[in-house]
């Protein structure tokens, strides 16, 4: 019989999961990870990683599309195998789950493979298709079930014409018509990974924009550069009624002005949000606290219930792998009592976008930091400016920098454009170690670099562009 | 909107200064160019003037006040037709970080008795000045404009490095209140002299320190224990000098002194050994092009140096006339940033008080400093005779890292000619 008792049990082995139980078991606590499915969980397996393989490959296509101006020419038909495609994807996410299993063993974490859940004070049931697996018990208890997509009433998806994220991942054939419902960053990543592979793709939004939490004027170039691929957007819309036929979907579209129109596409593509993952974990009869499906939880992760904690999706927004794993890391460093451990600071978390052009962003909006009172300074820079942007054939796109005027603090950057994702790191830091303008002047930028335009971003903000 | 009226930075170097004097009252018409204020820098005390025109509508920090940091809001200026109800709406919070903020220092001043307030849990006994403080930039410049002395601040950061939530936590205005605390009690190296008074019950009569020998304090301290000293020693016979000064000062309307003569004599000796112009500096050895010689001025608040600069392309003249006026405006505390900062070359003269010789301390970043003692008739050896002859001693004092000792006899040599033969000050 396997070892039951423990000083930490994390369930859910997602990337907050499998982080948590890593940093604790480094701590020198004895740790295990319940995982009913994939080690690695949703990010791993069917959603950060495996739609970064589908977009990578659609990118490439592109490429080849356009390959005459850059000296090639292409003879013959380029076609799509999209079997092959998905095939692609499904490999490289079993090498990293495979890498995660390597990780738990090189840790000596306890992998119980079932669906755990808390059963009683300081204990941990686990169970495989209804039959029990093992009862653990553990002084700390981490909750990292994570979050599903959201179905609403009279969307519900049925897995063959209309999708989530994880049918969309595996299509046996590519529509040649797509609706996807909510412009968020995992249905923007879909239409665009389907328009770049020359579907008819149309999307709608309930809000005045897509992408509502990205800055107002990166919602706005990203909208144009969507519609001059092709797209067709509909803002301040929503979808009243999905009609299935035998393999189109009839759905009925209804604008601010309340006129409905009808449109029929193959196939849907759900995105309007997402739901944490509150059931069957032994809330009940717990002091655990539910929220619109979100665990409440205090800066340290702690839920109401002694010895319960929780983290990552499974406690709401921004639903990020990487604020996941760090909420998890300070949850257990606090747990062993680690000296100078501080909350997470949600506005240094940045947030990517990999459809094309790239999103990233961290920090205030704009007119969120005029919201919060904020007397601000903002500079833009072109990527049309920049040199390697022209050479790299990338000419589409802008940094933004906002900052406080008084204080010099960079409250926000908001980029699009190609690889904007590798380089919000840059901002990133620059937020947490608490530059002013005045060291990210004079931190060098290497030429010629996209990231030039970060620094003549800063500059602009002060007047001070070099090159623009 | 009310116009905040900032203290301003009136020097490069200057990051805190006094509020010394409001030449305006609340209510006061105020027109661009007027005199409103005093402010005592680390040096002197300079006129404020106003830059926009209006009514004087809140004067936000008090006369009298000590380390108000540059750019904190000292006043509002109201526009016509603004009223003093006005600045409630516009400007409500900056007007009430310094007005808590100037509080504490003229109580301080008021009752030195006084122990300090007990600091609040984020504030730390002061560090020792010089103690390298981890702070993030943002709340380095959080703290310089609320006027928090980073000093006292707890960092909660990695490895106890100050941030922006540490600076926010903090109570304003740390670098007025804590500054008669670390006055009284030099961290670590044992009792302080006021500690020590008040545990013997030591009768003493405590005087605030002024910015300026707060300067002075910091500024000798960091001369002495950084910089690697050595003296060098010559006598010089002023006998020829004295002659000739009587014969120029009956056809000069300026009075030429000794001391003004020694200026040109060291100004044409570090022309002729420019090893000797010259500062330690930690990307190199600076040799500097002119001779811009900065001469102690006693004061009644201390020291200062004004500058002649460029000493070596002026006559004595020239020299003396630029020497009196900038006396005469050093004793009242007028003299301008730029008249005592940067000279390349520092000179003592302690003569007048019949003091024979002594050392001077290095102004850093200067390479040396020469201290003038009394001439005076001794009796010398010429030729195997002992005659009477009127010798100055005069000491240089060198900074070893920049100045070696055969550089510094070269240039006392050399500066023994020119005052031995006063004529070839004229060549």
């Amino acid at each position: 019989m396997a070892d039951t008792s423990f000083d930490v049990i994390v369930v859910g082995s997602g990337p907050g999961g499998y982080t948590t139980a890593i940093r604790a078991a480094q701590l020198g606590m004895k740790t295990a990870i319940v995982e009913r499915e994939h080690l690695g969980g949703i990010c791993l397996n069917w959603g950060c990683i495996p739609t970064k393989a589908l977009l990578r490959s659609a990118e490439i296509y592109s490429n080849i599309k356009h390959s005459e101006a850059f000296g090639f020419t292409v003879e013959g038909k380029v076609t799509i195998n999209t079997a092959k495609v998905v095939e692609r994807s499904r490999k490289v996410a079993a090498q990293l789950s495979s890498g995660v299993k390597h990780l738990m063993k090189k840790n000596k974490i306890t992998v119980f493979d079932g669906h755990g859940a808390l059963n009683g004070p300081g204990k941990v049931k686990v169970t495989k298709d209804g039959k029990p697996v093992a009862d653990l018990t553990a002084k700390h208890i981490i909750l990292a079930t994570g979050a599903r997509a959201r179905a609403l009433p009279g969307l519900e998806p049925d897995g063959k014409l209309v999708w989530t994220y994880k049918e969309a991942m595996v299509p046996p054939a590519l529509p040649k018509s797509l609706l996807v419902i909510g412009s968020g960053a995992i249905g923007i990543e879909f239409a665009s990974f389907y328009r770049t592979l020359g579907c008819e793709v149309t999307v709608v939004e309930v809000l005045d924009r897509i992408l509502p939490v990205e800055d107002e004027e990166i919602s706005a170039f990203a909208q144009k550069a969507f519609e001059k691929q092709g797209m067709k957007i509909h803002v301040g819309t929503t979808v009243t009624a999905l009609k299935k036929g035998a393999d189109t979907v009839t759905a009925t579209l209804k604008d601010k002005a309340g006129k409905e129109s009808q449109l029929t596409v193959d196939r849907v593509i759900l995105a309007v949000g997402i739901v944490g993952n509150v059931e069957n974990i032994g809330l009940e009869g717990t002091k655990v606290k539910v929220e619109k499906s979100h665990i409440v939880v205090d800066e340290y992760s702690r839920t109401h219930e002694p010895g319960v904690y929780a983290i990552g999706d499974l406690t709401g927004p921004p639903w990020l792998a990487h604020k996941a794993g760090h909420e998890g890391v300070i949850c257990v460093e606090k747990i062993a009592g680690l000296k100078d451990v501080h909350p997470l600071d949600t506005s240094n978390i940045p947030g990517c976008t990999y459809c094309t052009p790239q999103i990233a962003s961290v920090g205030l909006t704009e007119a969120a930091a005029k919201a919060k009172g904020y007397e601000v300074k903002v500079g833009r820079y072109p990527f049309i400016a920049n040199g390697k942007a022209i050479a790299l054939g990338e000419p589409e796109g802008f940094v933004k920098t906002v900052f406080d005027a008084k204080t010099g603090e960079l409250l926000g950057a908001h980029m699009i454009g190609a690889e904007v994702t590798e380089m919000i790191q840059g901002f990133g830091i620059a937020k947490t170690l608490e530059t002013t303008e005045v060291e990210l002047m004079h931190a060098v930028f290497p030429h010629p670099t996209l990231s030039e335009m970060m620094h003549e971003s800063v500059l602009d903000a002060y007047g001070r562009a070099l090159n623009y | 909107m009310p116009i905040e009226i900032l203290m301003p930075a009136l020097s490069p170097t200057m990051s805190e200064g006094k509020l010394a004097k409001w030449h305006k009252k609340e209510g006061d018409e105020i027109k661009a160019g007027d005199i409103i204020a005093e402010i005592e820098t680390d040096k002197a005390t300079m006129e404020f003037e106003a830059v926009d025109e209006g009514k004087l509508g809140k004067i936000l920090v008090a006369e009298g006040t000590e380390g108000v940091a540059v750019n904190t809001p000292i006043a509002v200026l109201l526009e016509e037709g603004e009223s003093a109800a006005d600045i409630k709406a516009g400007s409500a919070q900056p007007a009430a970080k310094p007005e808590a903020k100037a509080e504490p220092a003229p109580k301080a001043e008021a009752k030195p008795e006084a122990k300090p307030a007990a600091p609040a849990a984020a504030v730390l006994a002061p560090r020792q000045d010089g103690e390298r403080i981890f702070a993030s930039p943002l709340a380095r410049r959080l703290a310089q404009q609320a006027g928090i002395d980073l000093k006292t601040v707890k960092g909660s950061g990695p490895h106890g490095r100050i941030v922006k939530a540490d600076i926010e936590a903090a109570p304003k205005g740390t670098a007025a209140t804590a500054k008669p605390g670390a006055a009284a009690a030099p961290v670590a190296s044992g009792p302080g002299a006021r500690q020590l008074a008040d545990l013997l019950k030591m009768p003493y009569r405590l005087e605030p320190l002024s910015s300026m020998r707060k300067t002075i304090a910091r500024r000798l301290t960091e001369a002495k224990q950084t910089v690697p000293h050595f003296y060098l020693t010559i006598d010089t016979e002023i006998d020829e000098l004295l002659a000739f000064r009587k014969r120029l000062n009956e056809k000069s309307e300026t009075k030429i002194s000794v001391n003004d003569f020694v200026i040109r004599a060291v100004a044409l000796a570090l022309k002729k050994v420019p090893a000797a112009n010259a500062s330690y500096d930690e990307s190199g050895l600076l040799f500097y092009e002119h001779a811009d010689i900065s001469v102690a001025v006693a004061t009644p608040n201390g020291l200062i140096t004004p500058i002649v600069k460029q000493a070596e392309t002026k006559g004595l003249t020239q020299i003396a006339a630029e020497m009196k006026d900038l006396a005469a405006r050093a004793r009242e505390g007028k003299l301008k940033p730029e008249e005592y900062q940067g000279g390349t070359f520092s000179i003592s003269n302690l003569g007048m008080f019949g003091i024979k010789q002594f050392e001077a301390v290095i102004n850093p970043p200067q390479g040396c400093i020469l201290a003038i003692g009394m001439g005076e008739q001794r009796p010398v050896v010429k030729n195997g005779q002992i005659v009477p002859a009127t010798v100055m001693t005069c000491t240089l004092s060198v900074d070893h890292r920049v100045v070696d000792g055969a550089v510094g006899a070269e240039f006392l040599q050399a500066f023994k000619g020119f005052i031995d033969d006063p004529l070839t000050m004229l060549l």
